[in-house]
């Protein structure tokens, strides 16, 4: 069996639940400015700072997304690691510490520092929405994901459960409380997913060449939607089967039955010249209407696991198809794009006070975030030859490692996951809350709102976005996690780095061609995703060759588009020099 | 826990145009240094993906070579960049 309820977990759970509370209540009572209500008041200790950026960034999609690419493809899943790491960069050399000094409370300020335009702190503010809302959905998905099979509650009362304490997070104590919840997160993360590993490889691999482990197996959906699993209702009585966990290699370098415990080359090197056994699915009608998905083995080589271009989503790789070289391209230019382009990112520069202390917390943000994806590899691989994964479900791969393991400690990483979840969600409601108070409603209504007033409708536009979260979380249940993360950094990247980076480094920027470049940046990048052929697939139901644009990432357009626009309209509207 | 009073935002921070000059190059010199590595490692990837195959040490391939070296690099070079980067003068360390 996979899955069955744990009181063990449901135990740790309530206990992360009842810390991170605790916390905000604490916090809660020493923050009531909104200077400490959204910027946590430029007191946070720059390490603290840094990890928090960890616990910010490593995200459900980091953090069950990698993992479960790379248990279910190899290699693939460790490109999204590199380039989400590679985002720092830009961060760090780039945007922080200018970044720091021009701004308060939003990005937007930054923007705007030397035009005082409505115009830029409004569509400054509509990008930090729409970027937030596509990056909360996946995170609620995550949620519901996650807690449905753990605790064996329905997807929407794991989605309620996560938005409504996450509310009670950010009206607390707002970035303050976000902040500390993060740290406590990104330090549980590193260190539960440092321990997994040195556990991986004390394990070592073992073979398993028997038929049985390489059985196919059957989820068979009915019109009136009963699960039967190999023929037989899905459950764990009598007369009733359950989906095998999976995961192993069939053969070893040398024949041999297993290895013992390995150093990290030696663990890559030994998986390389082995032989791993990788599921493929396929989805049929029948005559009756019952959906068939069959899971069939697919041995393969560790040559080929190691290697990029083993997943559907990078297949064309190792083709000679140009439309798929370009899709990679343009999404590994958003990821090194995106990073420095997130509100919930740029707003934690804010927390610290001053610009050293913002350029020292990047660097052991980078420092954490890097050894993080590191592990990712071997979290990734461990799962794929640990016998327990579920062949139906990729993003549940990290905590079924950690089961094959022991209860305790799939206990401890099912509710690290779960904080992590917590920890990204705050961060992103308190950047939405920011950009409706300061940006829109301050900023652009221009409303004459008092110190304390500030706080009371942040603490508002939290709750309402976090029902939003809520909702939406609910209504995408069936949406896929990484496609998701994909739309919120290709629009941050199309959207905000053009207009951040021009206004640092390029004099005669203005106005209009930052509020035009931020415009076109946002819109272009959201069409070309709602006319891209993986949305006519995977959303609207239809071919793929039906979409009318060549490939499906939209930054490798987008993102040179927003810089043209501000550098045309820019040369438009320059102010005359007096004669 | 008296250092968790967030109540006010900290006073302006000292301003000194040259330093923020010569942090603003430096960050810029080690950005490009960087952005030729992982675009020399995503246009492998994209083009000559065989290459990624080829064994470079200890029987670890280019592929998972190269992407802990740009994962161990960028550490490296933000440490780098936080060792050199100056401060304002009359800041506080």
């Amino acid at each position: 069996m996979i899955y069955e309820p744990s009181s063990i977990a449901v135990a740790i759970f309530a206990l992360f639940v009842a810390v991170t509370l605790g916390l905000s209540f604490y916090l809660g009572r020493r923050a009531r400015t909104s200077a400490g209500y959204y910027a946590a008041g430029g007191g946070i200790p720059w390490f603290v700072n840094g990890i928090a950026f960890a616990g910010d960034y490593l995200s459900a999609a980091s953090f069950l997304g990698i993992c479960g690419m790379i248990a279910f493809y190899g290699y693939d899943g460790f490109l999204y690691s590199i380039g989400y790491l590679a985002g720092w960069v830009v961060a760090l050399f780039v945007i922080a510490e200018p970044l720091k000094r021009l701004g308060r409370y939003t990005f937007a300020d930054a923007l705007d520092n030397q035009f005082r335009s409505r115009a830029i702190k409004l569509v400054a503010a509509i990008s930090a929405l729409a970027v937030s809302v596509f990056y909360l959905i996946p995170q609620m998905v995550g949620a519901g994901v996650l807690i449905k099979p753990l605790l064996g509650i329905p997807h929407w009362v794991g989605v309620l459960l996560v938005g409504t304490v996450v509310i009670l997070i950010v009206a607390t104590a707002g970035m303050t409380s976000t902040t500390y919840v993060q740290f406590l997160k990104g330090s549980l993360l590193l260190i539960f997913s440092a321990g997994l590993t040195v556990l991986i490889l004390q394990r070592g691999f073992k073979a398993d060449p028997s038929p049985e482990a390489s059985a196919p197996q059957t989820v068979t959906t009915t019109p009136d939607g009963k699960r039967l699993v190999n023929g037989k209702p899905q459950g764990h009585g009598e007369g009733q089967a359950d989906l095998r966990p999976v995961g192993h290699v069939s053969k070893l370098p040398g024949g041999i039955s297993e290895t013992g415990p390995l150093d990290p080359i030696e663990f890559v090197s030994t998986l390389r010249e082995s032989e791993v056994v990788l599921w493929t699915s396929k989805r049929t009608t029948d005559e009756s209407g019952n959906t068939v998905t069959t899971f069939s083995p697919r041995p393969t080589s560790g040559a080929d696991v190691l290697r990029p271009g083993n997943s559907p989503t990078f297949a064309g790789l190792q083709k000679e198809s140009l439309p798929a070289k370009l899709n990679f391209l343009s999404l590994m230019l958003a990821l090194f794009c995106g990073t420095a382009s997130l509100p919930h990112i740029l707003i934690r520069y804010y927390t610290v006070k001053d610009s050293a202390a913002a350029r020292k917390s990047t660097v052991v943000g980078i420092a954490a975030i890097g050894g993080f994806y590191v592990l990712t590899l071997y979290m990734g691989l461990g799962a794929m030859t640990g016998g327990m994964m579920d062949v139906s479900n990729s993003n549940m791969a990290a905590p079924l490692l950690a089961r094959s393991f022991g209860e305790l400690p799939f206990a401890i990483i099912s509710a690290v996951a779960f904080t992590t979840i917590l920890g990204t969600v705050s961060g992103l409601i308190v950047a939405a809350s920011g950009a409706v108070v300061h940006d829109v409603m301050t900023g652009f209504l221009k409303l004459d709102m008092n110190d304390h007033a500030k706080v009371r409708v942040g603490r508002i536009a939290a709750i309402l976005v976090g029902l939003v979260a809520i909702v939406l979380g609910i209504v995408f249940e069936r949406m896929n996690v990484n496609f998701l993360v994909g739309w919120a950094f290709s629009v941050a990247a199309s959207a905000n780095l053009p207009a951040l980076v021009m206004l640092l480094f390029w004099k005669r920027t203005t106005k209009q061609g930052i509020v035009s470049s931020v415009l076109v940046g946002m819109l272009s990048s959201l069409a070309w995703i709602l006319l891209s052929g993986d949305t006519f697939k995977d959303v609207y139901g239809l071919s793929a060759d039906a979409s009318p644009v060549p490939f499906s990432q939209p930054g490798l357009v987008t993102i040179p588009l927003s810089f043209l626009v501000l550098v045309t309209v820019s040369l438009l509207t320059r102010p005359k020099s007096p004669a | 826990m008296a250092g968790l009073d967030h109540s006010h935002l900290p006073p302006p921070e000292v301003r000194d145009p040259a330093v923020e000059r010569y942090n603003a190059r430096l960050g810029l010199v080690l950005f490009a240094v960087y952005l030729a590595a992982y675009g020399a490692y995503v246009f492998i990837n994209a083009f000559r993906p065989a290459v990624m195959d080829q064994v470079v040490f200890s029987g670890i391939n280019l592929a998972v070579a190269s992407g802990l070296a740009l994962i161990v690099g960028a550490v490296v070079l933000a440490v780098v960049y936080a060792v050199l980067c100056r401060l304002p003068k009359g800041a506080g360390a």
